[in-house]
């Protein structure tokens, strides 16, 4: 099965164009992707830190993940529907969510869940696999209204284990919903490697089943991902239906801040794994081709590090939680237990 | 309060134990008794989510692997309906599965093979199947964890026939009424306190011992109020009736329930019926909460003692807020201090 779902690959580790793609080499589009990139990648570590700090609560780092989220995000148009899993901040930022916002979900304010106007962003869903049906319905009222927005729901390896994921793609494949499933596989669901996680060798085979196309790319390889999503976006704007997208990739750190992946796996391996990252990679190709600027970097990585420290503060100094917020949008009405209960507390504090 | 201020109180079929014991954390104790079953009968497995290698993510299982192996301590696939409806089918045919279910908030992928199947198989096959198996979860709020890890959902599993469910507060209850569990021969929820996890030490008993299934435990004895609770309510409502103790000369009688299907009814009435007045206590949802089933109960066999109504300090009906509210959400010592002011100025 490996054989029938080659990891599609744009650009190698060494950072050469595979010549396949050679017409793909668009040097404002793989400085933005860059730019994506590096960003995340300075609020990943920005946040891990505050965890550290105990100024934001556990946090689920991506990093290693910059191309599978932030490719996919790219091909995205605004009339889109994102439905993304809790370690997806870096896909939802490109797409348009604003940092502070990220922040303030992770120090515990529901307030983060709130896109911009405008924007299809769902919050992030934590439970696993239970997002993938939602982005399939959503679809499918795009298509039902005639118009041509399309979803995308991100999801882990561990995801596929879930019924919601086989529900999800039986019936984007029964109703032809434009919707396109993108998985990162990382490498591990918490401590479970995929080995132990399926017998299947690929993920992309498992769309076989429900007759939907699939791809298996480089999910470190931020222009092979971009491309494969585009295509697959298109598909479903022309409604071809569904597609699965398979990006293998590699979660270098924790789970979350509040697990220790030494337990589980040699952390050695992460290292190995840096020889494939997906910065490195493109700033190896920018270099070949004399398209490399250290100080745009560097300018790059430091205004953002100025962002992200603008957004904390702004976080930081969000109007505290109101206690009686948590009955305010139970119902759109409030019923008469709500009232009560919420009376209750302004009481207490009155 | 210390965790060893808890008396426990052993039933009357118990006998207590007598032999060596050892300091524990609640989750030890619950490895403890993990390992003690698992030593005893080879048909005793552990299979869920991380709970291989990496021991469970609250190190529950820790170290189980080594000792007995990936075949009694099984990681598996992402998928609670796999992992319940799987040990469904090895429950019976022969085994005992424990099933770990990594929070309380993440069960309900797996409710339909609770709800249709685990708990309805004795009626089904008139006994000819059952199911004697142990799903573990850990539950509530107060640790500062991510959206959906906060749930206390135990009314689902209370509402319905056939299962028994038990939410220890103790090290000491946890291990024996785990055993208990593993040993009944019936599908049991096993409610693991988080915020309990790991918040004192007491002695355990080393050798296997039982805690009745269906015995509350009387922590405090009182004449003035009946508090009634369980599992992480037991410690604030500890503490207010400490508090009214000491600054209003009230005895409160504080009920651990322990188990909550199926009730202890001796306890919770004979305790009624001396002192005539109750507060019950919990952090699942007022509306349809266990709290509505006790004063059923009350009112069933314990009405005319009553001198006040009986009052609810639980939390609201609301879905458990982020941790920026979650201390609003949860009944606080002062909540349950003003509830039992309330029963008593009736
Ligand atoms: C229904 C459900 N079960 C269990 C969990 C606990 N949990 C959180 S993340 C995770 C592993 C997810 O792995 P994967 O889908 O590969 O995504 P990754 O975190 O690696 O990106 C588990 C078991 C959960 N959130 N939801």
């Amino acid at each position: 099965m490996e054989a029938e779902f080659p990891v599609v690959q744009y650009i190698s580790p060494e950072g050469q164009l595979n010549a396949d793609y050679a017409q793909t080499y668009d040097r404002q589009h793989l400085m933005l992707s860059y730019e994506n990139m590096l960003k995340a990648r300075v609020f990943d570590r920005k946040a891990v830190n505050l965890q550290r700090q105990g100024r934001i609560g556990t946090y689920a780092p991506f990093e290693g993940q910059e191309a599978a989220q932030i490719g996919s995000a790219m091909a995205l148009e605004t009339s889109d529907w994102m439905f993304p899993s809790y370690r997806d901040h870096a896909a939802t930022l490109t797409f348009g969510h604003s940092l502070m916002n990220v922040l303030l979900y992770w120090a515990g304010r529901v307030e983060g869940c709130m896109p911009p106007e405008g924007k299809h962003i769902f919050p992030p869903s934590v439970p696993i696999a239970t997002q993938i049906p939602h982005a399939v319905g959503a679809a499918w009222a795009e298509k039902l209204k005639g118009r041509t927005g399309a979803s995308i729901v991100y999801f882990g390896d561990g995801a596929t284990s879930e019924g919601d994921f086989h529900e999800g793609l039986n019936f984007a494949s029964v109703f032809h919903a434009p919707v396109v499933f993108f998985c990162q596989n990382n490498g591990f669901a918490i401590s479970v490697p995929v080995s132990r996680q399926m017998k299947s060798k690929t993920i992309a085979q498992k769309a076989l089943a429900y007759d939907i196309p699939s791809v298996r790319v480089d999910g470190n390889d931020v222009l092979a991902v971009y491309e494969e999503t585009k295509k697959a976006l298109d598909r479903a704007r022309k409604g071809e239906g569904p597609t699965l997208i398979e990006a293998v990739t590699w979660r270098y750190g924790a789970h979350t801040t509040a697990d220790d992946p030494t337990k589980y796996r040699d952390q050695s391996l992460s290292e190995e794994k840096r020889v494939e990252d997906p910065l490195t990679r493109v700033e190896r190709m920018l270099r070949h081709n004399g398209d490399w600027d250290e100080e745009w970097a560097q300018r790059v990585s430091e205004e953002m590090s100025d962002r992200v420290d603008n957004a904390v503060k702004d976080m930081e100094q969000y109007p505290a939680a109101e206690p009686t917020f948590m009955f305010d949008h139970i119902f759109e009405t409030p019923t008469w237990h709500i009232r009560e209960q919420r009376d209750s507390i302004e009481r207490k504090e009155g | 309060m210390g965790m060893n201020t808890l008396q426990h109180q052993p039933s009357e079929t118990n006998a207590k134990p007598v032999g060596q014991t050892e300091k524990m954390t609640l989750v030890q104790a619950v490895t403890d008794g993990l390992r003690t079953m698992m030593s005893e009968d080879e048909q005793v497995l552990v299979l869920g989510e991380d709970v291989g290698t990496n021991g469970g993510v609250f190190r529950a299982t820790d170290g189980l692997i080594n000792e007995f192996g990936d075949n009694r301590v099984v990681d598996t696939p992402l998928a609670e309906a796999g992992i319940i409806g799987t040990s469904i089918g090895l429950a019976m045919n022969g085994f005992k599965p424990i099933a770990e279910i990594q929070f309380l908030g993440f069960i309900y992928p797996g409710f339909e093979q609770i709800v249709t199947h685990a708990a309805r198989i004795r009626m089904r096959t008139s006994g000819r199947y059952t199911v004697p198996m142990v799903i573990r979860a850990p539950y509530g709020a107060g640790i500062r964890a991510p959206e959906i890890h906060s749930d206390s959902t135990e009314a689902f599993f209370v509402h319905l026939p056939g299962l028994k469910v038990v939410a220890p507060s103790s090290p000491y209850d946890a291990k024996g009424l785990l055993i208990a569990s593993i040993e009944d021969p019936d599908p049991v929820i096993f409610l693991e306190p988080m915020k309990s996890y790991r918040a004192g030490r007491e002695d355990v008993p080393v050798e296997k011992y039982t805690v009745d299934i269906g015995k509350a435990n009387v922590v405090k004895k009182g004449e003035d109020v009946t508090l009634i609770c369980w599992g992480n309510m037991v410690k604030p409502t500890m503490e207010a009736a400490q508090k009214a103790e000491k600054e209003k000369d009230i005895q409160a009688e504080v009920i651990d329930l322990r188990t909550l299907y199926p009730l202890d009814k001796d306890t919770i009435v004979q305790s009624v019926e001396k002192t005539g007045r109750v507060v019950v206590v919990h952090e699942g949802h007022r509306t349809g909460g266990v709290g509505a089933e006790i004063i059923g109960l009350i009112n069933d066999h314990a009405l005319f003692y009553l001198r006040s109504p009986i009052e609810r300090v639980t939390g609201y009906d609301v879905h458990v807020p982020l941790f920026a509210l979650e201390d609003h959400y949860l009944p606080s010592i002062d909540r349950v201090y003003k509830g039992i002011q309330n029963v008593l100025a009736y």
